[in-house]
């Protein structure tokens, strides 16, 4: 591990039962980029999210951030290190507010003032939230659900960013937006993503790293570039 | 029309107190999705709590804070050392856990207390005041209006308006997503189970003086009339539980003032199943905001 690793992930095992779905994961991603981890339906990625933001605990593994061991931290703490994990289906409460959503995000602070500028820099970021700000969850339509979910962990200035298949059920220009969206926060904020997708010609497209999954493992993780570009790469690993 | 206008404000000001409790019950509904059947029996334990300080002391008001303090400590303690303990996999299992508790609770007041009825003090004058020849309101009617007027609308702004009370909320609604936000779902859901019981304790507090005393079995028809009320307004609705609360209150007042009230626990009854098999839901269920 280098001092600018920010996740570290080592033979990391955890599952929902007796038999594991990820067995002896290892993972790591640097301060500052971002990593796209792709694979087939049932691969293990949702599982690997849910045993890193500790919503499963892993039997086995460690995983580090910023060099911390997280193992034994209760979920709602990893907020407060740091950790944002937006889940698969995006998790807008659809009986609040996105108001209410978007300062949940933002609650758990100390720095109140800093809290409050967060949220303004959210809605500048994403106008047509702050066009419904009292609409409910359950009013918003798919893509402005995926920019609360996201706007939401924002608010929470997180180091690390775990999204999983934001642009499902999205139109080609909306997941272009949030591609383009991740890698400038990336430039100017040195945020650090891990993003889950099945969209895998976006994902490499701004991601730094490629991470492919298969039956619980990581069979290969490699440059984006590298694996964008190499077609023995891409036929041997992605199918295409 | 005089028995009216009596008739009227005594179902209103029984309401009142139903409203409580069955806000009480939807609190923790809401939050745990468990029908507290222990709450009367709760309630109750804490009555006996400010009996006990009251006659020590000879302060009601006294008696009237800690019998308060007693119903959320109790409410804490039953959600830590009990509820959470309860496989929540089928809905029947905390439903028999709580009628096991009030049958624990009973016998233990029975134990310490014997099972006579003891008095319990108004601490305003219950004869009515007259406006215009019109027996009206008493000033213990007032006051019973005016507490559970503060302590509704105060827990209707602690939720709407405060970030515990957004917390709150966002803990009932979609627990996993809040903990992933840094919320403490377990802390929220201590938090309001004891807030319920504090409200199940002053609702108990408030309707004794009008009833035979207090007793081990107390509130049990107050807590029939009160779960009614809570499903006229739809479980999943505070606002609902306010104006179940006051329509049981009135019906019952109806009923007994002009049927005699031998009837009106079958009254309660018959509005339980008629609104459970036309609108079980309740009156304010809302309208298919869940299931995304
Ligand atoms: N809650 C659960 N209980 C039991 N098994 C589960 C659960 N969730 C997922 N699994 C199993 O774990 C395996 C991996 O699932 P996971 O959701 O991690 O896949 P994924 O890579 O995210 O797939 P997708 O691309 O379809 O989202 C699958 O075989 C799945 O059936
Ligand atoms: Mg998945």
């Amino acid at each position: 591990m280098t001092a600018t690793d920010l996740l570290v992930v080592r033979g990391l095992v955890a599952g929902y039962g007796a038999a594991p779905v990820l067995r002896a994961i290892d993972l790591t991603v640097p301060a500052g980029t971002i990593a796209a981890v792709v694979g087939a339906n049932g691969a293990g990625k949702t599982t690997l999210l849910r045993a890193l933001s500790g919503m499963i605990r892993p039997a086995a593994g460690q995983v580090l951030l910023a060099g911390e061991d997280l193992r034994g931290t209760p979920v709602e703490q990893l907020v407060r290190r740091g950790m944002a994990h937006v889940p698969e289906g995006r998790g807008v409460i659809s009986e609040l507010t996105v108001d209410e959503n978007l300062r949940l995000g933002g609650l758990w602070r100390r720095d109140r003032a800093d809290a409050g500028r967060a949220l303004d820099e959210v809605y500048q970021l994403f106008e047509p939230l702050a066009r419904r700000r009292r609409h409910l969850g359950h009013q918003l339509s798919g893509g402005e659900r995926q920019m609360l979910a996201l706007g939401r962990a924002l608010v929470g200035r997180p180091r690390l960013l775990l999204l999983d298949e934001p642009s499902l059920g999205l139109a080609p220009r909306v997941v272009a937006r949030t591609m383009a969206l991740l890698r400038q926060l990336r430039d100017r904020t040195g945020l650090t993503v891990l993003l889950v997708e099945q969209n895998v010609r976006s994902a490499l497209a701004v991601a730094d790293q490629g991470v492919v999954m298969s039956l619980g493992r990581v069979v290969i993780a490699a440059p984006a570039v590298q694996l964008r570009d190499d077609v023995d790469l891409r036929h041997a690993y992605l199918g295409f | 029309m005089d028995r009216f206008v009596f008739l009227t404000v005594d179902g209103l000001s029984r309401g009142a107190v139903y409203a409580a409790f069955a806000l009480a019950l939807v609190l923790i509904w809401r939050a745990a999705r468990v029908v507290n059947f222990a709450q009367g029996a709760m309630a109750v334990a804490a009555a006996y709590v400010a009996y006990t300080v009251s006659t020590a002391t000879g302060s009601y008001w006294l008696g009237f804070v800690v019998a308060i303090v007693a119903g959320l400590l109790l409410g804490a303690l039953v959600d830590r050392v009990v509820m959470r303990h309860v496989d929540h996999a089928s809905p029947l299992n905390p439903v028999i856990v709580a009628l096991g508790l009030v049958l624990l609770i009973q016998a233990v007041l029975g134990m310490v207390y014997g099972s006579e009825f003891r008095p319990a003090e108004a601490p305003f004058s219950r004869s009515a005041l007259t406006v215009g020849g019109v027996a009206v309101l008493s000033p213990y009617d007032l006051f019973v209006f005016a507490t559970i007027g503060v302590v509704v609308s105060g827990l209707a702004w602690m939720f709407a308006r405060t970030p515990v009370g957004l917390r709150m909320r966002a803990a009932a609604f979609a627990p996993e997503v809040s903990r992933l936000l840094g919320v403490n779902v377990g802390g929220m859901l201590t938090l309001g189970w004891a807030l319920a019981s504090g409200v199940g304790a002053l609702a108990a507090m408030l309707v004794l003086p009008t009833e035979l005393g207090l007793h081990p079995h107390a509130m049990d028809l107050v807590f029939v009339s009160a779960f009614t009320a809570a499903v006229v307004g739809g479980l999943d609705s505070p606002p609902g539980a306010v104006v179940g609360g006051l329509v049981v209150g009135l019906l019952l007042s109806y009923v007994s003032g002009y049927a005699g009230s031998d009837l009106t626990p079958l009254a309660v009854l018959v509005l339980l199943l008629a609104v459970l098999l036309v609108r079980p839901g309740g009156l304010f269920a809302p309208v298919a905001a869940r299931r995304v």
